[in-house]
Protein backbone atom coordinates (compact mmCIF):
# COMPACT_ATOMS: atom_id res chain seq x y z
CA UNK A 1 0.00 0.00 0.00
CA UNK A 2 2.64 2.45 1.00
CA UNK A 3 4.44 1.45 -1.85
CA UNK A 4 1.80 2.21 -4.51
CA UNK A 5 1.55 5.39 -2.24
CA UNK A 6 5.15 6.32 -3.68
CA UNK A 7 4.86 4.94 -6.72
CA UNK A 8 1.79 7.30 -7.36
CA UNK A 9 4.10 10.13 -6.25
CA UNK A 10 6.90 9.67 -8.48
CA UNK A 11 4.76 9.32 -11.28
CA UNK A 12 3.76 12.51 -10.52
CA UNK A 13 7.00 13.66 -9.93
CA UNK A 14 6.17 15.39 -6.47
CA UNK A 15 8.13 13.07 -3.94
CA UNK A 16 9.54 14.30 -1.37
CA UNK A 17 8.54 18.29 -1.42
CA UNK A 18 7.54 19.90 2.45
CA UNK A 19 5.53 22.80 3.11
CA UNK A 20 8.53 24.18 4.26
CA UNK A 21 9.26 25.62 1.32
CA UNK A 22 5.97 27.35 0.75
CA UNK A 23 7.58 30.86 1.27
CA UNK A 24 9.42 29.97 -1.95
CA UNK A 25 12.12 31.37 -3.66
CA UNK A 26 12.12 35.25 -4.01
CA UNK A 27 9.08 35.59 -3.21
CA UNK A 28 7.11 32.85 -4.79
CA UNK A 29 4.22 31.21 -2.93
CA UNK A 30 4.72 27.66 -4.35
CA UNK A 31 1.37 26.55 -2.42
CA UNK A 32 -0.06 28.86 -5.63
CA UNK A 33 2.15 26.38 -8.35
CA UNK A 34 -0.15 23.86 -6.43
CA UNK A 35 2.92 21.52 -5.44
CA UNK A 36 2.79 22.28 -1.80
CA UNK A 37 0.20 20.63 -0.46
CA UNK A 38 1.99 17.03 -2.23
CA UNK A 39 4.91 16.35 -0.12
CA UNK A 40 6.35 13.14 0.52
CA UNK A 41 8.21 13.24 3.59
CA UNK A 42 10.09 15.53 6.02
CA UNK A 43 12.71 17.33 4.43
CA UNK A 44 16.30 16.58 5.86
CA UNK A 45 17.03 19.94 5.44
CA UNK A 46 15.53 23.45 4.83
CA UNK A 47 17.16 26.96 4.12
CA UNK A 48 14.91 29.81 5.56
CA UNK A 49 15.62 33.74 4.62
CA UNK A 50 19.37 32.58 3.97
CA UNK A 51 21.68 35.96 3.20
CA UNK A 52 25.17 35.35 3.29
CA UNK A 53 28.35 38.15 3.16
CA UNK A 54 31.55 38.31 1.59
CA UNK A 55 33.13 41.44 3.85
CA UNK A 56 30.39 44.17 2.81
CA UNK A 57 29.51 42.15 -0.49
CA UNK A 58 26.47 40.09 -0.42
CA UNK A 59 26.55 36.88 -2.15
CA UNK A 60 23.25 35.20 -1.25
CA UNK A 61 19.81 37.14 -1.07
CA UNK A 62 16.86 35.47 0.89
CA UNK A 63 17.31 32.26 -0.20
CA UNK A 64 14.64 29.48 0.42
CA UNK A 65 14.94 26.01 0.02
CA UNK A 66 14.15 22.91 1.02
CA UNK A 67 16.23 19.16 0.13
CA UNK A 68 14.12 16.12 0.52
CA UNK A 69 15.75 13.29 2.24
CA UNK A 70 17.12 10.19 -0.24
CA UNK A 71 17.17 12.77 -3.27
CA UNK A 72 19.90 13.99 -5.19
CA UNK A 73 19.25 17.85 -5.81
CA UNK A 74 21.20 19.80 -8.24
CA UNK A 75 22.05 23.06 -7.59
CA UNK A 76 22.71 24.97 -11.26
CA UNK A 77 23.74 28.41 -12.52
CA UNK A 78 26.78 30.60 -13.84
CA UNK A 79 30.06 30.74 -12.22
CA UNK A 80 29.80 33.39 -9.36
CA UNK A 81 25.78 32.86 -8.56
CA UNK A 82 25.71 31.82 -5.37
CA UNK A 83 25.64 28.00 -5.69
CA UNK A 84 29.13 26.66 -4.35
CA UNK A 85 28.48 29.36 -1.51
CA UNK A 86 25.25 27.97 -0.54
CA UNK A 87 26.23 24.25 -0.01
CA UNK A 88 29.18 25.61 1.87
CA UNK A 89 26.75 27.11 4.52
CA UNK A 90 25.62 23.61 5.10
CA UNK A 91 28.11 22.33 6.51
CA UNK A 92 29.69 25.80 7.83
CA UNK A 93 32.91 25.51 5.79
CA UNK A 94 32.23 28.68 5.22
CA UNK A 95 33.74 29.21 8.76
CA UNK A 96 37.12 28.78 6.77
CA UNK A 97 36.74 32.26 5.29
CA UNK A 98 37.43 34.77 7.36
CA UNK A 99 35.11 37.80 7.39
CA UNK A 100 31.97 36.19 6.24
CA UNK A 101 28.91 36.82 8.17
CA UNK A 102 24.91 34.89 7.02
CA UNK A 103 21.57 35.81 8.58
CA UNK A 104 18.72 33.24 8.32
CA UNK A 105 18.73 29.82 9.37
CA UNK A 106 19.27 26.38 8.11
CA UNK A 107 17.72 23.19 9.82
CA UNK A 108 19.46 19.91 9.62
CA UNK A 109 15.96 17.48 11.05
CA UNK A 110 15.22 20.56 12.86
CA UNK A 111 18.57 21.33 14.55
CA UNK A 112 19.87 24.69 13.30
CA UNK A 113 22.78 24.11 11.83
CA UNK A 114 24.42 27.88 11.46
CA UNK A 115 23.44 28.65 15.70
CA UNK A 116 26.94 28.88 17.70
CA UNK A 117 25.38 26.20 20.19
CA UNK A 118 25.47 23.78 17.04
CA UNK A 119 29.22 21.89 16.98
CA UNK A 120 30.68 22.55 13.65
CA UNK A 121 32.79 19.14 13.98
CA UNK A 122 29.76 17.12 14.77
CA UNK A 123 27.88 18.53 12.29
CA UNK A 124 29.91 17.65 9.22
CA UNK A 125 29.99 14.17 10.59
CA UNK A 126 26.21 13.74 9.71
CA UNK A 127 26.56 16.26 6.49
CA UNK A 128 30.14 15.05 4.70
CA UNK A 129 31.57 16.89 1.58
CA UNK A 130 33.75 16.03 -1.79
CA UNK A 131 34.75 18.96 -3.22
CA UNK A 132 36.06 20.29 -6.76
CA UNK A 133 39.27 18.75 -6.98
CA UNK A 134 40.32 15.38 -5.38
CA UNK A 135 41.69 15.86 -2.05
CA UNK A 136 43.26 13.15 -1.15
CA UNK A 137 45.78 13.61 1.91
CA UNK A 138 49.28 12.93 0.46
CA UNK A 139 48.90 9.85 3.18
CA UNK A 140 48.25 5.49 1.83
CA UNK A 141 45.38 4.91 0.79
CA UNK A 142 44.30 2.99 3.79
CA UNK A 143 45.22 6.44 5.69
CA UNK A 144 43.02 8.38 3.91
CA UNK A 145 40.02 6.86 5.07
CA UNK A 146 41.01 5.84 8.68
CA UNK A 147 41.86 9.24 9.21
CA UNK A 148 38.07 9.97 9.88
CA UNK A 149 37.34 7.59 11.76
CA UNK A 150 40.32 7.63 13.79
CA UNK A 151 40.03 12.30 14.37
CA UNK A 152 36.35 10.46 15.84
CA UNK A 153 37.58 8.54 18.37
CA UNK A 154 37.68 5.22 16.38
CA UNK A 155 40.52 3.21 18.11
CA UNK A 156 39.69 -0.47 17.43
CA UNK A 157 41.55 -1.93 14.60
CA UNK A 158 39.62 -4.32 13.37
CA UNK A 159 36.72 -1.69 13.26
CA UNK A 160 38.48 0.50 11.48
CA UNK A 161 39.68 -2.01 8.75
CA UNK A 162 36.23 -3.18 8.63
CA UNK A 163 34.84 0.65 7.86
CA UNK A 164 37.55 1.53 5.41
CA UNK A 165 37.08 -1.84 3.23
CA UNK A 166 32.89 -0.95 3.75
CA UNK A 167 33.87 2.59 2.63
CA UNK A 168 35.56 1.78 -0.41
CA UNK A 169 33.19 -0.70 -1.38
CA UNK A 170 30.43 1.68 -1.17
CA UNK A 171 32.73 4.39 -3.38
CA UNK A 172 32.98 1.37 -5.64
CA UNK A 173 37.18 1.42 -5.57
CA UNK A 174 37.52 -1.75 -3.60
CA UNK A 175 38.07 -3.60 -7.01
CA UNK A 176 40.66 -0.67 -7.84
CA UNK A 177 42.74 0.01 -4.73
CA UNK A 178 42.63 -3.42 -2.92
CA UNK A 179 46.03 -4.33 -3.32
CA UNK A 180 47.43 -0.88 -3.16
CA UNK A 181 45.87 0.29 -0.26
CA UNK A 182 49.42 1.05 1.39
CA UNK A 183 50.73 2.98 -1.78
CA UNK A 184 49.83 6.94 -1.96
CA UNK A 185 46.80 7.91 -2.49
CA UNK A 186 48.33 10.60 -4.86
CA UNK A 187 49.52 7.85 -7.10
CA UNK A 188 46.10 7.18 -8.08
CA UNK A 189 44.08 8.26 -10.88
CA UNK A 190 42.21 11.34 -10.98
CA UNK A 191 38.98 9.63 -11.30
CA UNK A 192 39.88 7.12 -8.73
CA UNK A 193 41.15 9.64 -6.05
CA UNK A 194 37.98 11.57 -6.86
CA UNK A 195 36.10 8.28 -5.62
CA UNK A 196 38.46 7.63 -3.05
CA UNK A 197 37.64 11.30 -1.67
CA UNK A 198 33.74 10.03 -1.60
CA UNK A 199 35.07 6.75 0.35
CA UNK A 200 36.95 9.19 2.99
CA UNK A 201 33.33 11.17 3.43
CA UNK A 202 31.29 7.95 3.74
CA UNK A 203 33.38 6.74 6.15
CA UNK A 204 32.33 8.86 8.71
CA UNK A 205 28.36 7.61 8.18
CA UNK A 206 27.00 10.96 7.08
CA UNK A 207 23.43 11.56 6.30
CA UNK A 208 23.89 14.41 3.58
CA UNK A 209 26.60 14.45 1.40
CA UNK A 210 27.25 17.56 -0.26
CA UNK A 211 29.07 17.64 -4.11
CA UNK A 212 30.65 20.70 -5.37
CA UNK A 213 31.55 20.09 -8.97
CA UNK A 214 32.82 16.47 -8.52
CA UNK A 215 33.49 15.72 -12.19
CA UNK A 216 34.80 19.36 -12.69
CA UNK A 217 38.18 18.13 -13.20
CA UNK A 218 37.47 14.81 -14.61
CA UNK A 219 37.14 12.80 -18.13
CA UNK A 220 33.96 11.57 -19.34
CA UNK A 221 34.69 7.67 -18.11
CA UNK A 222 35.17 9.04 -15.01
CA UNK A 223 32.59 11.38 -14.70
CA UNK A 224 30.68 8.83 -15.52
CA UNK A 225 31.37 6.46 -12.40
CA UNK A 226 31.30 9.16 -10.04
CA UNK A 227 27.37 9.54 -11.61
CA UNK A 228 26.40 5.75 -11.21
CA UNK A 229 28.02 6.37 -8.10
CA UNK A 230 25.94 9.44 -6.98
CA UNK A 231 23.00 7.50 -8.11
CA UNK A 232 23.51 4.50 -6.14
CA UNK A 233 24.45 6.50 -2.95
CA UNK A 234 20.86 8.24 -3.10
CA UNK A 235 19.15 5.01 -1.85
CA UNK A 236 20.98 5.99 1.60
CA UNK A 237 22.16 9.23 1.64
CA UNK A 238 20.75 12.49 0.62
CA UNK A 239 22.56 14.62 -1.84
CA UNK A 240 23.54 17.85 -2.98
CA UNK A 241 25.47 18.50 -5.96
CA UNK A 242 26.40 21.71 -7.61
CA UNK A 243 27.75 21.82 -11.01
CA UNK A 244 27.97 23.24 -14.37
CA UNK A 245 27.17 21.18 -15.97
CA UNK A 246 23.47 20.75 -17.39
CA UNK A 247 23.31 17.20 -18.85
CA UNK A 248 24.70 16.09 -15.38
CA UNK A 249 22.34 17.97 -13.56
CA UNK A 250 19.41 16.60 -15.93
CA UNK A 251 21.17 12.83 -15.01
CA UNK A 252 21.86 12.45 -11.58
CA UNK A 253 19.17 14.46 -9.75
CA UNK A 254 15.47 14.36 -8.91
CA UNK A 255 14.82 18.06 -8.16
CA UNK A 256 17.64 20.79 -9.85
CA UNK A 257 17.38 24.54 -8.20
CA UNK A 258 18.94 27.12 -10.42
CA UNK A 259 20.81 30.05 -8.67
CA UNK A 260 21.40 33.23 -10.50
CA UNK A 261 23.24 36.40 -8.65
CA UNK A 262 23.17 35.18 -5.44
CA UNK A 263 19.08 34.63 -6.21
CA UNK A 264 17.61 31.63 -6.04
CA UNK A 265 15.52 31.79 -9.06
CA UNK A 266 13.70 28.57 -9.44
CA UNK A 267 13.33 25.03 -8.05
CA UNK A 268 11.20 21.95 -8.87
CA UNK A 269 11.02 18.99 -9.89
CA UNK A 270 14.64 18.21 -12.30
CA UNK A 271 12.29 17.00 -15.63
CA UNK A 272 10.19 20.19 -15.14
CA UNK A 273 13.24 22.33 -14.48
CA UNK A 274 14.58 21.52 -18.04
CA UNK A 275 11.28 20.92 -19.81
CA UNK A 276 8.96 23.47 -18.61
CA UNK A 277 10.67 26.02 -16.34
CA UNK A 278 8.63 28.51 -15.11
CA UNK A 279 11.19 31.36 -15.11
CA UNK A 280 12.12 33.31 -18.20
CA UNK A 281 15.81 33.57 -16.59
CA UNK A 282 15.67 29.74 -16.20
CA UNK A 283 14.93 29.07 -19.57
CA UNK A 284 17.49 31.34 -21.01
CA UNK A 285 19.76 29.33 -18.93
CA UNK A 286 19.03 25.95 -19.62
CA UNK A 287 18.77 27.07 -23.58
CA UNK A 288 22.37 27.94 -23.49
CA UNK A 289 21.39 31.93 -24.03
CA UNK A 290 24.04 32.99 -21.40
CA UNK A 291 26.25 32.06 -18.07
CA UNK B 1 73.16 45.28 -35.45
CA UNK B 2 69.82 44.29 -33.79
CA UNK B 3 71.67 40.71 -33.53
CA UNK B 4 74.50 41.48 -32.53
CA UNK B 5 73.03 43.64 -29.26
CA UNK B 6 70.94 40.38 -28.64
CA UNK B 7 74.48 38.13 -29.02
CA UNK B 8 76.11 40.61 -26.66
CA UNK B 9 72.91 40.25 -23.96
CA UNK B 10 72.57 36.81 -24.43
CA UNK B 11 76.22 36.60 -23.54
CA UNK B 12 76.10 38.86 -20.35
CA UNK B 13 73.82 37.20 -19.00
CA UNK B 14 75.75 33.90 -19.06
CA UNK B 15 78.59 35.20 -17.65
CA UNK B 16 76.11 36.52 -14.45
CA UNK B 17 75.01 33.50 -14.52
CA UNK B 18 78.05 31.50 -14.65
CA UNK B 19 79.78 34.01 -11.96
CA UNK B 20 78.67 32.23 -8.79
CA UNK B 21 79.61 28.40 -10.11
CA UNK B 22 82.97 30.29 -10.98
CA UNK B 23 83.36 31.52 -7.41
CA UNK B 24 82.70 28.42 -5.91
CA UNK B 25 84.87 26.59 -8.05
CA UNK B 26 87.23 29.15 -7.05
CA UNK B 27 86.99 28.90 -3.54
CA UNK B 28 86.89 25.32 -3.22
CA UNK B 29 90.16 24.97 -5.48
CA UNK B 30 91.79 27.68 -2.87
CA UNK B 31 90.38 25.65 -0.05
CA UNK B 32 92.16 22.81 -1.05
CA UNK B 33 95.34 23.77 -2.42
CA UNK B 34 95.79 25.69 0.98
CA UNK B 35 94.51 23.23 2.88
CA UNK B 36 96.25 19.99 1.60
CA UNK B 37 99.58 20.59 2.40
CA UNK B 38 99.00 19.95 6.26
CA UNK B 39 98.15 16.45 5.79
CA UNK B 40 102.01 16.30 4.74
CA UNK B 41 102.70 16.54 8.21
CA UNK B 42 99.81 15.08 9.75
CA UNK B 43 97.60 12.05 9.36
CA UNK B 44 93.76 13.21 7.99
CA UNK B 45 92.76 10.79 11.27
CA UNK B 46 94.76 11.93 13.18
CA UNK B 47 94.24 15.78 12.46
CA UNK B 48 90.49 15.17 12.74
CA UNK B 49 90.59 13.13 15.92
CA UNK B 50 93.43 14.52 17.94
CA UNK B 51 92.71 15.94 20.73
CA UNK B 52 94.74 18.88 21.42
CA UNK B 53 95.08 21.91 19.28
CA UNK B 54 98.72 23.97 20.28
CA UNK B 55 98.99 25.29 16.97
CA UNK B 56 101.75 27.42 17.92
CA UNK B 57 103.56 25.09 20.27
CA UNK B 58 106.78 23.43 20.26
CA UNK B 59 106.32 21.19 18.59
CA UNK B 60 102.34 22.38 17.56
CA UNK B 61 99.79 19.74 17.96
CA UNK B 62 97.04 20.19 15.03
CA UNK B 63 94.25 18.35 16.64
CA UNK B 64 90.53 19.56 15.82
CA UNK B 65 88.37 17.14 17.54
CA UNK B 66 87.91 20.13 20.29
CA UNK B 67 87.16 22.43 17.78
CA UNK B 68 84.78 20.03 15.92
CA UNK B 69 82.91 18.80 18.72
CA UNK B 70 82.46 22.94 20.09
CA UNK B 71 80.80 23.95 17.02
CA UNK B 72 78.51 20.71 16.80
CA UNK B 73 77.92 21.21 20.80
CA UNK B 74 76.92 25.10 20.31
CA UNK B 75 75.23 24.06 17.00
CA UNK B 76 73.25 21.92 19.22
CA UNK B 77 72.51 23.82 21.57
CA UNK B 78 71.34 26.65 19.39
CA UNK B 79 68.86 24.15 17.79
CA UNK B 80 67.64 23.45 21.29
CA UNK B 81 66.62 27.01 21.09
CA UNK B 82 65.49 27.97 17.33
CA UNK B 83 63.50 24.58 16.97
CA UNK B 84 61.08 25.54 19.00
CA UNK B 85 61.01 29.29 18.87
CA UNK B 86 61.07 29.05 15.04
CA UNK B 87 58.47 26.36 14.26
CA UNK B 88 56.36 28.15 17.31
CA UNK B 89 56.44 31.33 15.28
CA UNK B 90 55.56 29.85 12.42
CA UNK B 91 52.79 27.71 13.64
CA UNK B 92 51.29 30.56 15.43
CA UNK B 93 52.19 32.81 12.30
CA UNK B 94 50.30 30.02 9.82
CA UNK B 95 47.59 29.35 11.97
CA UNK B 96 46.46 31.75 14.71
CA UNK B 97 47.55 35.30 13.61
CA UNK B 98 45.29 36.87 12.10
CA UNK B 99 46.07 38.90 9.30
CA UNK B 100 46.58 42.29 11.43
CA UNK B 101 48.70 40.65 13.50
CA UNK B 102 50.93 38.80 10.91
CA UNK B 103 51.36 42.07 8.57
CA UNK B 104 53.26 43.12 12.18
CA UNK B 105 55.22 39.82 12.97
CA UNK B 106 56.48 39.16 9.77
CA UNK B 107 58.51 42.11 8.67
CA UNK B 108 59.53 41.88 12.80
CA UNK B 109 61.01 38.41 12.88
CA UNK B 110 62.69 39.13 9.20
CA UNK B 111 64.36 41.98 10.85
CA UNK B 112 65.16 40.13 13.44
CA UNK B 113 67.67 38.06 10.87
CA UNK B 114 68.68 41.50 9.22
CA UNK B 115 70.54 42.39 12.55
CA UNK B 116 74.15 42.30 12.03
CA UNK B 117 76.21 39.39 13.71
CA UNK B 118 78.19 42.03 15.42
CA UNK B 119 75.39 43.10 17.18
CA UNK B 120 74.39 39.94 18.21
CA UNK B 121 77.62 39.22 19.86
CA UNK B 122 77.89 42.63 21.60
CA UNK B 123 75.02 42.00 23.34
CA UNK B 124 75.89 38.28 24.31
CA UNK B 125 79.37 39.74 25.60
CA UNK B 126 77.51 42.85 27.39
CA UNK B 127 73.92 42.01 28.24
CA UNK B 128 73.91 37.60 28.69
CA UNK B 129 77.23 36.77 29.65
CA UNK B 130 77.29 38.65 32.81
CA UNK B 131 73.73 37.80 33.58
CA UNK B 132 74.14 34.17 32.66
CA UNK B 133 77.44 34.49 35.09
CA UNK B 134 75.73 35.43 37.91
CA UNK B 135 72.17 33.40 37.58
CA UNK B 136 73.92 30.34 37.17
CA UNK B 137 76.91 31.37 39.69
CA UNK B 138 79.60 30.50 36.46
CA UNK B 139 83.39 31.61 36.95
CA UNK B 140 83.00 32.90 33.25
CA UNK B 141 80.24 33.81 31.54
CA UNK B 142 81.75 33.43 28.36
CA UNK B 143 80.48 29.80 27.52
CA UNK B 144 78.93 27.37 25.18
CA UNK B 145 75.76 28.10 26.77
CA UNK B 146 75.72 31.97 25.80
CA UNK B 147 76.66 31.27 22.58
CA UNK B 148 74.08 28.72 21.88
CA UNK B 149 71.70 30.93 22.95
CA UNK B 150 72.63 33.62 20.70
CA UNK B 151 73.06 31.34 17.70
CA UNK B 152 69.25 30.13 18.47
CA UNK B 153 67.79 33.42 18.49
CA UNK B 154 69.78 34.22 15.22
CA UNK B 155 69.16 31.65 13.53
CA UNK B 156 65.33 31.65 14.78
CA UNK B 157 63.98 34.16 12.33
CA UNK B 158 65.68 31.40 9.31
CA UNK B 159 63.78 28.80 10.62
CA UNK B 160 60.42 30.76 11.23
CA UNK B 161 60.68 32.02 8.02
CA UNK B 162 61.20 29.15 5.91
CA UNK B 163 58.73 26.48 8.02
CA UNK B 164 56.07 28.75 7.66
CA UNK B 165 56.80 29.29 3.89
CA UNK B 166 56.40 24.96 4.50
CA UNK B 167 53.03 25.61 6.21
CA UNK B 168 51.98 28.16 3.56
CA UNK B 169 52.33 25.81 0.53
CA UNK B 170 50.26 23.29 1.68
CA UNK B 171 47.28 23.13 -0.34
CA UNK B 172 44.13 24.30 1.31
CA UNK B 173 42.24 21.56 -0.20
CA UNK B 174 43.91 19.70 2.53
CA UNK B 175 42.29 22.00 5.52
CA UNK B 176 39.18 21.54 3.81
CA UNK B 177 39.00 18.09 3.18
CA UNK B 178 40.11 17.35 6.86
CA UNK B 179 37.81 19.28 8.40
CA UNK B 180 34.60 18.06 6.09
CA UNK B 181 34.80 14.92 8.01
CA UNK B 182 34.71 16.34 11.34
CA UNK B 183 38.13 16.79 12.53
CA UNK B 184 38.89 19.93 14.63
CA UNK B 185 41.94 22.56 14.53
CA UNK B 186 44.36 20.70 15.97
CA UNK B 187 43.79 17.32 14.62
CA UNK B 188 44.27 18.86 11.67
CA UNK B 189 47.18 21.03 12.24
CA UNK B 190 48.92 17.59 13.83
CA UNK B 191 47.76 15.24 11.59
CA UNK B 192 47.55 16.63 8.34
CA UNK B 193 49.43 19.89 7.89
CA UNK B 194 52.42 19.13 9.90
CA UNK B 195 53.45 16.05 8.18
CA UNK B 196 52.43 17.49 4.97
CA UNK B 197 54.68 20.34 5.57
CA UNK B 198 56.90 17.98 7.38
CA UNK B 199 59.87 17.85 5.34
CA UNK B 200 59.72 21.50 4.50
CA UNK B 201 60.02 21.88 8.15
CA UNK B 202 63.05 19.69 8.15
CA UNK B 203 64.61 22.12 5.79
CA UNK B 204 64.06 25.05 8.14
CA UNK B 205 65.40 23.64 10.36
CA UNK B 206 68.78 21.88 8.68
CA UNK B 207 69.10 25.70 7.10
CA UNK B 208 69.14 26.95 10.71
CA UNK B 209 71.64 24.65 11.21
CA UNK B 210 73.73 25.78 8.30
CA UNK B 211 73.42 29.37 9.43
CA UNK B 212 74.39 28.49 13.60
CA UNK B 213 77.46 26.55 12.09
CA UNK B 214 79.21 28.58 10.11
CA UNK B 215 78.49 32.24 12.38
CA UNK B 216 81.67 33.31 13.31
CA UNK B 217 81.77 36.94 14.69
CA UNK B 218 78.98 36.28 17.27
CA UNK B 219 81.22 33.09 18.50
CA UNK B 220 84.09 34.83 18.80
CA UNK B 221 82.90 36.78 20.62
CA UNK B 222 81.36 35.09 23.64
CA UNK B 223 82.46 31.09 22.94
CA UNK B 224 85.28 31.59 25.27
CA UNK B 225 87.83 30.85 23.14
CA UNK B 226 89.28 27.45 25.08
CA UNK B 227 90.42 25.24 22.96
CA UNK B 228 89.52 22.28 24.86
CA UNK B 229 86.88 19.07 24.40
CA UNK B 230 83.85 20.82 26.40
CA UNK B 231 82.87 18.51 28.78
CA UNK B 232 79.41 20.90 30.14
CA UNK B 233 77.53 23.34 28.54
CA UNK B 234 78.93 26.09 30.54
CA UNK B 235 82.72 25.78 29.39
CA UNK B 236 83.93 28.04 27.37
CA UNK B 237 84.68 26.68 23.88
CA UNK B 238 86.60 27.41 20.33
CA UNK B 239 84.61 26.27 17.58
CA UNK B 240 86.02 26.00 13.84
CA UNK B 241 84.83 29.58 12.59
CA UNK B 242 85.95 31.29 16.28
CA UNK B 243 89.25 29.58 15.45
CA UNK B 244 90.13 30.54 12.06
CA UNK B 245 89.09 34.15 12.78
CA UNK B 246 91.41 34.29 15.79
CA UNK B 247 94.01 32.77 14.59
CA UNK B 248 94.46 33.43 10.86
CA UNK B 249 96.23 37.12 11.43
CA UNK B 250 99.05 35.38 13.55
CA UNK B 251 99.53 32.42 11.48
CA UNK B 252 102.53 32.81 8.87
CA UNK B 253 101.65 33.03 5.57
CA UNK B 254 102.61 29.06 4.11
CA UNK B 255 103.33 27.89 7.89
CA UNK B 256 101.54 24.58 8.85
CA UNK B 257 99.72 26.27 11.51
CA UNK B 258 98.31 28.27 8.41
CA UNK B 259 97.58 25.57 6.10
CA UNK B 260 96.02 23.91 9.31
CA UNK B 261 93.65 26.43 9.49
CA UNK B 262 92.76 26.26 5.92
CA UNK B 263 91.81 22.36 6.68
CA UNK B 264 89.78 23.40 9.38
CA UNK B 265 88.15 25.77 7.03
CA UNK B 266 87.81 22.77 4.72
CA UNK B 267 86.15 20.58 6.96
CA UNK B 268 83.77 23.47 7.97
CA UNK B 269 82.86 23.81 4.67
CA UNK B 270 81.88 19.72 3.70
CA UNK B 271 79.95 19.79 6.91
CA UNK B 272 77.38 22.87 5.86
CA UNK B 273 77.93 21.41 2.26
CA UNK B 274 76.53 17.98 3.45
CA UNK B 275 73.67 20.25 5.44
CA UNK B 276 72.35 21.61 2.30
CA UNK B 277 72.65 18.61 0.11
CA UNK B 278 70.49 17.01 2.69
CA UNK B 279 67.89 19.92 2.90
CA UNK B 280 67.60 20.06 -1.25
CA UNK B 281 67.00 16.27 -1.21
CA UNK B 282 64.68 16.31 1.68
CA UNK B 283 62.61 19.06 -0.04
CA UNK B 284 62.85 17.70 -2.81
CA UNK B 285 60.74 14.91 -2.04
CA UNK B 286 58.52 17.04 -0.07
CA UNK B 287 57.39 18.54 -3.65
CA UNK B 288 57.12 14.93 -4.79
CA UNK B 289 55.10 14.00 -2.08
CA UNK B 290 52.65 16.85 -2.06
CA UNK B 291 52.93 16.00 -5.98
CA UNK B 292 53.66 20.05 -6.53
CA UNK B 293 56.37 19.09 -9.25
CA UNK B 294 55.31 16.45 -12.17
Amino acid sequence: MHDVNIDHERQMGMEGFHPALVRGPVGINLNSLGEADMFGSEPKITARGVNFYYGSKRALNNINIAFAARRVTAIIGPSGCGKSTFIRLLNRMHELVPGSRFEGEILLDGLDILSPACDAADLRKRVGMVFQKPNPFPKTVFENISYGLEVNGMTDKRAIEEKVVDSLRKAALWGEVKDRLKDSALGLSGGQQQRLCIARCLAVSPEVILFDEPCASLDPISTGKIEELILELKKEYTIVIVTHNMQQAARVSDRTAFFLMGDLIEEGRTEQIFKAPRDRRTEDYITGRFG
Amino acid sequence: MNRRKEKLIKWLFTVTAFASLAFLVGIVLVLFKEALPIFKIISPKAFLLGTSWYPTAEPPEFGILPLILASLWVTAGALVICVPLGVGSALYLHELAGNKQRAVLKPVIEILASVPSIVYGFFGMVVLAPFLQTAFDLPIGLTAFTTSVILGVMATPTVASIAEDALSYVPRSFREASFAVGADRWQTLTKVIIPAAGSGISTAVILGMSRAIGETMTVLMVAGGSAVIPESIFDPVRPMTAAIAAEMGEAPVGSDHYHALFAIALILFLITFAFNIAAELISRRYRLKLGLSR
